[in-house]
Parts: C-alpha cells; sequence; structure tokens
C-alpha cells in the first residue's frame, strides 16, 4: 500500500488538488468552493471536527496532502446531508468526505484506530462475505475487536437493548450457524472483484 | 404694490367642509388677510374650481391663495402661470394631522385659520417669477477625457442630437481601456475574457460629424455657466482656443495606484511583480507577437502565478488607499484566464480577503474556478524576490489561520493595485495643508478644469479624491451645475458601469443645458425661474455667500460686490440664510415673505394653555413626510405651525429671534442629514444650517430664554412615522418649561 501512496504523489507532483480531482470520487467540485462556510456552520458534528469541509477543500488547495489525507475529520462525517442541502455552489459535500476517506485508505494512510474506519471495514467483510450482512455476528464483532473483557462489558451493557430484540424477534440468537447469506456467493464475489479491478484501473490503482 | 389684488380660495372637498368652518376661514381671509376676493368652493381642484380661480385672475386677480391641499398634491391644476400662488395646507397638516373629534375640532379651525392667515401674508410678498434674461443658450456638449467614458458621453451626446467637443490630453483615445488585453466579460456567458471593441468605439468617434477632437489638449480655463459656458482649450504646444459650450460632462477617469509604494511587494526589486496594467501590457505585447508570455526578467516559460488582491487598498493603517475600487477582483480573474488560455497548466493563485463581482462576476467567478484558477482567502504579507528570478510570496492564509503560508517557485507575481481619481485640486485643502498631507492622494495635483469660479477651480471632492454627488438622488450631479462628472473620477467602478455613468452623465448635461437656456434651474428645483438677487445698497460685502453657496455659485465683481451666476444656482437660498444683513431674496422666497407669515399667526396669550410652535420644515425631505404623516393618520399637536423653506440652509437668524420675539414658544428646524452621508439636496445646506444653528444659544441667552426653544433635527424622507412623535416630543417639552414671556408685546 505505501507504494500506491509514494506512486500518487509522485505523479502528481504538489499538486495535489489535481490528484484529488482524478481519484478521489467528487473530486472535481472542490475547486469549486468558495469558502463561505455554510457547510461548516451547518453541520450538526461540526465543532467535533478539527477540520470542518471548508478548511479541508483549503487545506486541499493549499496542497497539504499528508495532513488531509491522515486526518481524522471526513471520518466524522455521518452523512446527514444538511451540507449538501445548503452549499451554495451545490458541492456533493458529503459525497466528497467519503470519497477522501476513502482514498485515504486505499492509500493506507487512514488513522489505523479510527472507529469509523474500522467499523467499516467490519461491515463491508461481512457484508463481502455471504452478499447479506450476519447482524449478529457484525455485532459480536465489533463488541469484541478490542479484547475479551471489553466485548464482555459492551454486551452487558446492552443487554436490555438485545432482550428486548430477541422479545420482538429483530434479534436471531441463532446467526452465527443459520445466517444463510445470498443465492449466489460466488458470483457476488466475482462481481465485487470486477468492480474492484475498474476502479482500480480508472483510479491508477492497477499494478 | 398698488395694483396687487389678492384672491382666497378655500376648498370643501376632502373632508375640509365637514372638519372645519370654512365659512370662518373665507372671513378671515377677507378680514385679517385683507383679500380682495374671497370664494368658498366645494371641489376646488376639479374643471369648474379651476375655472373660477381663471376667471378672477383674468379679471384682476394677481395673488393666489388656494386654501386647501398640500402644494405637493394637485401641482398641475393649480399651476396658474404669471400670478404668484400660495398653497395653504389644510388637508394633509392640519385635518388629517388632527383627530376628527368634537374636542378636537376648536383646536383644528385654530390651526386653519392661522394657515389662512399665513397663506394670505405670504402671497402679498411673493411675485410670479420671470426667468433672468441673461442666460445663456449654448447648447454644446464639452466631454473633457477621451477614454470610455468620455466617448461614450460624447457618442450619446451626439446621437441625441448635441454638438460636442471632446478634449484628450494624450495623442490619442481610447484612455486606459485602449491599454487592455481583453475586458471582463460584459455578455452572457460572463465566462471568457472579451475582446474590448475599442478600436470601432474611437473610429465612431472621430467619424462623427457632431464631434470635435481635441488631442493633446487640455481646458486651461473655464469660466461662465450653464448655457454660456467658456473654455479654453490649449495644446501641448501651447496654442489655445476658445470654445463657448453649454454644459461639462468631467470624464477624467482614473489613475492606476503607483504600485512603488508597495516595495513589501517586490515592485521595483523585481520585473517578475507587476500591477495589473502592467500585465496587460505583457499580454497585449505577446498577442502582438503571437507568442505565449513569458517572464520578464528572464524570457523563461510561466509556470506559476500569483495574483495579490487589495494591494495597497482597503488598507486600515491609512498608509495607502483605504477604500475598494470595485473591478480588480473580476479584473484578476480576468487576467488568469489569459494564462489558463495560454496553458491549462499554469498554475494560477489569486488570494484575497474578500471576493467582491460586481454586475454579473459571479458568474465569472464560477467560470475561473471551472477553468482551475484557485481561490485562496489570504492577505499577503510580503514577497520575496529570489536570486533566479522566481519570488516566493509570503501570506497569512485566513481559513486555516496559517500566519507563515507561502507559495514557492512563484514566476510572476500581480498585484491589484486600486484606482485612483483624476479629479484635480482638492478645492477644500488650502495649498500649504498639503505639505502635512504628504502621502496622502491627490499630491501635487494639476487642476482639470481651472474654472476661474470663486471657491476653486476644481469640481469639489467628497473622500478620497472622488468627485461629490449627492449618491441617493442625483448621482451624476456635482457641486458645480452644468458640470456632470462620470466614470471612475466619481467613484471607483468597471467599463460597464463608466459606460452607463456616461450616459446617465450626456442626458443630465444636455438637460442642464436646455434649463439653462430657458432660465430654469437644474434639479432639485428644476424648472424653477427664480433666482437669487441682492439689495446693493445694503451689501457690506461680507462674502459670506460667496463662500457658504454649496455650488460655486457666487463670484465677486471689481467692486468686491457678489456676483450672482443664477445659471449656476440651484435656488437653495442657502446664500440668503447666511446673509447677515438680509439683502439677498428671490421673487417667490425672501427673508419677508417667510417673515410675514410667522408674525400672521395668531399667538395666545399666557395664560391661554395655547402655546405656538414653529416649524421650519425642509420641503425636500421633512415636508414630505410631515404630509405622508397625515395621509397615513398619525395626529400631532394642534399647536405647531409649519413653513416649509427650500432648504434648512435658507433658514436666515432673523426668523428664529423675530418668532422668539413675537411670542413663540419653541421653534424646530427639520432638515436632512448632514456630513459625510449627508442626504441634504443641496449638500450643505442643512449642514451650515446645524452649524449656524449651533450658535443659538448665545441668542438665547441674550433673549433670557431657554435652551430648549430652539430645536434643530434631522428627518428623512422615510421618517413618516416619526415626525409626528418629534413634533409631539417637543410640544411634550415646551408644556414642561412653560410658556413664553414674550407674549403679548
Amino acid at each position: 500500500m505505501g507504494d500506491i501512496n509514494t506512486a500518487m504523489a509522485e505523479q502528481y507532483r504538489n499538486n495535489f488538488l489535481k490528484e484529488v480531482e482524478a481519484n478521489v470520487e467528487e473530486g472535481q467540485w472542490v475547486k469549486m468552493c468558495m469558502q463561505c462556510g455554510v457547510c461548516s456552520g451547518s453541520c450538526p458534528l461540526g465543532p467535533a471536527w478539527e477540520h470542518p469541509p471548508q478548511e479541508i477543500f483549503m487545506m486541499i488547495r493549499a496542497g497539504r496532502r499528508d495532513e488531509v489525507l491522515k486526518s481524522e475529520s471526513m471520518w466524522m462525517c455521518t452523512s446527514c446531508y444538511n451540507c449538501i442541502v445548503r452549499c451554495p455552489r451545490e458541492l456533493p459535500i458529503t459525497h466528497i468526505m467519503h470519497g477522501l476517506a476513502n482514498y485515504a485508505h486505499r492509500l493506507g494512510l487512514a488513522p489505523k484506530m479510527n472507529p469509523t474506519r474500522r467499523f467499516a471495514k467490519k461491515f463491508w467483510n461481512n457484508l463481502a462475505k455471504s452478499g447479506r450482512v450476519n447482524e449478529i455476528e457484525l455485532s459480536a464483532g465489533l463488541y469484541f475487536m478490542d479484547g475479551f473483557k471489553t466485548g464482555i462489558a459492551r454486551a452487558w451493557a446492552m443487554k436490555d437493548i438485545g432482550i428486548g430484540m430477541l422479545k420482538a424477534k429483530r434479534l436471531n440468537p441463532f446467526g452465527f450457524v443459520t445466517h444463510k447469506g445470498c443465492k449466489d456467493k460466488k458470483g457476488i464475489h466475482r462481481m465485487l472483484k470486477k468492480a474492484r479491478e475498474i476502479e482500480d484501473r480508472r483510479k491508477g490503482f492497477a499494478a | 404694490m398698488a395694483d396687487m389684488k389678492i384672491g382666497a380660495y378655500v376648498c370643501q372637498g376632502c373632508g375640509l367642509g365637514e372638519r372645519l368652518d370654512t365659512k370662518a376661514l373665507a372671513l378671515v381671509a377677507q378680514k385679517e388677510g385683507k383679500a380682495h376676493v374671497v370664494r368658498e368652493h366645494e371641489f376646488l381642484c376639479n374643471g369648474q374650481g379651476v375655472a373660477m380661480i381663471q376667471k378672477d385672475i383674468d379679471e384682476g386677480v394677481n395673488r393666489v391663495v388656494i386654501a386647501a391641499c398640500s402644494r405637493r398634491a394637485k401641482a398641475e391644476a393649480f399651476n396658474f402661470e404669471s400670478v404668484a400662488v400660495a398653497r395653504v395646507n389644510l388637508r394633509e397638516q392640519v385635518i388629517w394631522s388632527q383627530p376628527a373629534t368634537d374636542e378636537a375640532r376648536e383646536l383644528t379651525q385654530e390651526m386653519a385659520a392661522d394657515y389662512v392667515r399665513m397663506g394670505c401674508a405670504e402671497a402679498k410678498k411673493v411675485l410670479a417669477p420671470t426667468a433672468n434674461a441673461e442666460h445663456g443658450t449654448n447648447k454644446r456638449v464639452l466631454v473633457v477625457g477621451g477614454g470610455i467614458t468620455g466617448m461614450t458621453a460624447a457618442l450619446e451626446a451626439s446621437r441625441a442630437g448635441y454638438d460636442v467637443l471632446l478634449v484628450e490630453k494624450t495623442g490619442a483615445l481610447g484612455g486606459y481601456m485602449a491599454k487592455l488585453h481583453r475586458r471582463v466579460p460584459y455578455r452572457e456567458p460572463f465566462a471568457d475574457p472579451q475582446a474590448t471593441g475599442i478600436e470601432g468605439l474611437m473610429a465612431s468617434v472621430s467619424q462623427d460629424p457632431h464631434i470635435t477632437v481635441y488631442l493633446n489638449s487640455t481646458t486651461t480655463r473655464t469660466s461662465g455657466a450653464p448655457g454660456r459656458f467658456s473654455v479654453d482649450i490649449t495644446t501641448e504646444s501651447g496654442q489655445t482656443v476658445t470654445e463657448n459650450v453649454g454644459a461639462i460632462v468631467m470624464a477624467s477617469g482614473f489613475s492606476p495606484y503607483d504600485a512603488a509604494k508597495l516595495p513589501e511587494f517586490g515592485y521595483g526589486k523585481s520585473r517578475n511583480v507587476v500591477d495589473q496594467a502592467g500585465l496587460e501590457e505583457l499580454a497585449r505585447a505577446a498577442a502582438a507577437k503571437g507568442e505565449p508570455m513569458r517572464r520578464p526578467s528572464d524570457g523563461k516559460e510561466i509556470k506559476s502565478v500569483v495574483f495579490v488582491q487589495c494591494a495597497g487598498q482597503r488598507d486600515a493603517s491609512g498608509a495607502h488607499l483605504t477604500y475598494c475600487s470595485g473591478h480588480c477582483c473580476n479584473t484578476s480573474m480576468k487576467q488568469a484566464m489569459y494564462f489558463k488560455e495560454q496553458n491549462p497548466d499554469i498554475d494560477t493563485a489569486i488570494i484575497y480577503t474578500d471576493l467582491r463581482t460586481p454586475g454579473n462576476g459571479e458568474d465569472f467567478y464560477r467560470s475561473a474556478q471551472r477553468k482551475g484558477v484557485i481561490f485562496t482567502k489570504g492577505k499577503v504579507a510580503s514577497v520575496d524576490v529570489g536570486g533566479d528570478g522566481s519570488t516566493t510570496v509570503h501570506f497569512h492564509d485566513l481559513i486555516l489561520d496559517d500566519k507563515a503560508a507561502i507559495m514557492k517557485d512563484v514566476d510572476l507575481v500581480v498585484l491589484a493595485t486600486g484606482q485612483v481619481p483624476n479629479s484635480g485640486v482638492n478645492i477644500d485643502i488650502p495649498p500649504a495643508a498639503s505639505d502635512v498631507d504628504g502621502a496622502k492622494v491627490g499630491e501635487h495635483a494639476v487642476s482639470v478644469l481651472n474654472l476661474t469660479y470663486r471657491q476653486g477651480p476644481d469640481i469639489p471632492q467628497l473622500k478620497y479624491g472622488f468627485t461629490d454627488s449627492h449618491f441617493i438622488c442625483f448621482p451624476y450631479e456635482t457641486r458645480r451645475t452644468g458640470i456632470y462628472a462620470a466614470g471612475p473620477v466619481r467613484r471607483p467602478m468597471d467599463i460597464t458601469q463608466a459606460v452607463e455613468d456616461a450616459t446617465g452623465a450626456a442626458l443630465k448635461a444636455i438637460q442642464a443645458l436646455e434649463n439653462a437656456s430657458l432660465g430654469r434651474a437644474a434639479h432639485p428645483r428644476s424648472g424653477d425661474l427664480s433666482f437669487p438677487t441682492f439689495r446693493r445698497e445694503g451689501c457690506t460685502q461680507c462674502k459670506r455667500c460667496t463662500v457658504e453657496c454649496p455650488f460655486g455659485a457666487i463670484d465677486e465683481d471689481e467692486q468686491r460686490y457678489p456676483q450672482f451666476n443664477e445659471g449656476r444656482c440651484r435656488r437653495c437660498g442657502t446664500c440668503m440664510g447666511a446673509c447677515p444683513v438680509r439683502v439677498i431674496s428671490f421673487e417667490n422666497y425672501s427673508i419677508d415673505s417667510v417673515g410675514s407669515q410667522i408674525k400672521a399667526v395668531d399667538v395666545p396669550d399666557e395664560f391661554s394653555e395655547k402655546p405656538r410652535i414653529l416649524l421650519l420644515a425642509c420641503e425636500n425631505d421633512a415636508y414630505p413626510a410631515l404630509d405622508m404623516a397625515g395621509v397615513a393618520g398619525h395626529t400631532s399637536s394642534a399647536f405647531v405651525r409649519t413653513i416649509p423653506v427650500r432648504c434648512l440652509g435658507s433658514v436666515n437668524m432673523i426668523w428664529i429671534t423675530d418668532a422668539l420675539n413675537s411670542g413663540y414658544d419653541g421653534v424646530m428646524l427639520m432638515g436632512c442629514r448632514h456630513g459625510d452621508d449627508y442626504q441634504c439636496h443641496f449638500v450643505k445646506g442643512s449642514e451650515l444650517a446645524n452649524y449656524r444653528m449651533s450658535k443659538i444659544d448665545d441668542t438665547l441667552k441674550n433673549l433670557n430664554l431657554e435652551k430648549d426653544r430652539v430645536r434643530v433635527l434631522e428627518v428623512a424622507i422615510a421618517d413618516i412615522g416619526r415626525v409626528p412623535a418629534l413634533i409631539n416630543d417637543y410640544a411634550a417639552k415646551i408644556q414642561e418649561i412653560g410658556m413664553s414671556p414674550f407674549k403679548g408685546f
């Protein structure tokens, strides 16, 4: 992964904006930001971000590649779409944030222990395995991803909700063994592989 | 006057008949007003009513008193030529400003009776004005300056059928615009720089048979007045011709702010730091050769350009220009596009603090962003010039709050310096004072018009060296009647705005010379035929009128008496207000015409509990506001007697002292806002009135009266709800301090 990062940085020399335009989903919109700050003001999690969207766009233009790609900020986006609705320049800000997060992840620069990234990875792997999410496995995986002791503590804290869901038949306790997934798992795996290949080729990730 | 015959007409329409005893009013006009003919009519402004008045006029009535609605209403119906008309405002400011109750009836009637008395008193003292016989009739327009503004003004005036003289200082027409490579787009889709088209315009001007162009020439002497200006046009070689013109458009344009004053941005240290004009030069030279632009220092390929916005502008420290020139953001975007056109891979960054894109600039801004021009919100601190010719721009990134932000390996830096108006000499600063203000705009100024006016050789300025104009109501007007400023000499502007400005100024110039040829005033009393005259034997030559006239209309003759140039006069009466010996008057407005109204009011005695408050209201804003307050149904004190004045500047102190001496309990003055953001229609009138009234305390002390007996207020035309409150406040104050001790003398 580190190789891809170096390769990309070299390919675009120090023009990070051009790199973003080429490789980040909806990245071609970054240059259109007029720095009004409405996105940052509209974000319900705004104060929790180290760099709100307006700032990230500015950092991209200023060529602060490492700072942007290693940032936790875009991982904070909860996809509420407030910013998209309000942006006077109609930038798809939410999508750009996810695009940046994804790109950082692909380059191996995303913060390793970022909870959103870890959850996203677990979710994707779970989903991609059978084509359908195995809920009990995903929950258990999340509870126990930091070790057995914390896992027990987390499960205990959530027990009332869990029992409630059991009673309402919203949770299958035997899902570990009974989860079936989709019919044509192999077909799904082939499809995802193909999609990945196309994207890699388009963005220059292809080996 | 022996043959004076007053006709007084009391209207009963619009509720006047129900609310007032018009018969009693007619009796007042007859007995106290000494009207020769008195009539009541149920609908005075209809054809029958007007015909009735006209019949009386035909039979010898030469002063008409119309006791009906405000002078601002039905002006056309009651427009009787050749007779003086006094309007008594019984509708808006009596019945509509008083409650319609039985209890209020007595005071309302007293109010109406007073106004009838005042109207009759005024009618005795005014004449129908006749035009000054000495007005000029020249209908040529002189345009000073051959740039886009001047050429547009010349063409517009020519197309309207007027001969034009166009004087240009340099050897060619075109001005600053001819130096541009391209202009900011002015047509859909506002996306790319457009050809200036200046060559076509220059050709139309030179081919126009109605336009005479004087190149390499300046106006070295300008005298006279609208309709009869005499102008000396002198060529570089010293040859002078004298021409007569009716009106003047001053389109002397701007000079770019001197970038040499910005050494911190590397200007002068490297040829790779240029101002916007320098870049246009570069672009034109390259385009002429059909080559791409190259680094001026060594001819190397340009890979990176940085535009520094607000270079020497919007400067809070006061060392440079403090204002925004308005066009520079669009201009920098346009220039960045020159490079994007040359090669889209050239990095172009615009460092700005606030991007301001007037007109359709917002579309242009988007277009620049689409083309990959980088916009960085920041404030440039310095530009370092490296040995190899490339520069480093240090700036404070305002979004990331990075004080040490830099842009390295910059091949070309473009400074967006502002516009400095070419407005000539600042006549408000005495010559000696310019040394103190050495760094200020306009140093070593050379006069543009060389006016022979007593008040100085150029048009008065308001701020930052831009010529003074009434921003809200009369933007093209200067404080020299018949001379109109247009283009960036009036305020910072771009080409599109300058073209609009030039068109407006050309039309105003035409209006001025047409008015002048009939002996009529320009705005705001447009069409007014009256003009000031003075009683020579009473004049003490104090020169207050010549100094205070906001329009420089008054010179001094060889014997040092004031010489009124009626054509330059706006009829505000500021001279009349200033005159300590009260020798200045108009045919239809004089110390006497107002003074006799003041004295005509019936002042009840001290024990009546009926105070009298005189309200002198500016006819431009305060009086309409009072009228509209009545229309809106706001009531106010019935003890106020209002007299409209042309401007607070025309208020002579004698009116105040006379009023107080004859038993009025208070005097209110309502005029327009003054100061830098003035709204005074005569620019300085309100300010002068305020200054004069600031000295009223001594007079009041001498009379042994309280300070609150006189109150000066600023009122805008929209203050409809506020004026009745101001009146009532003051009435309450008068109640509090008690009745004047001067009653009954």
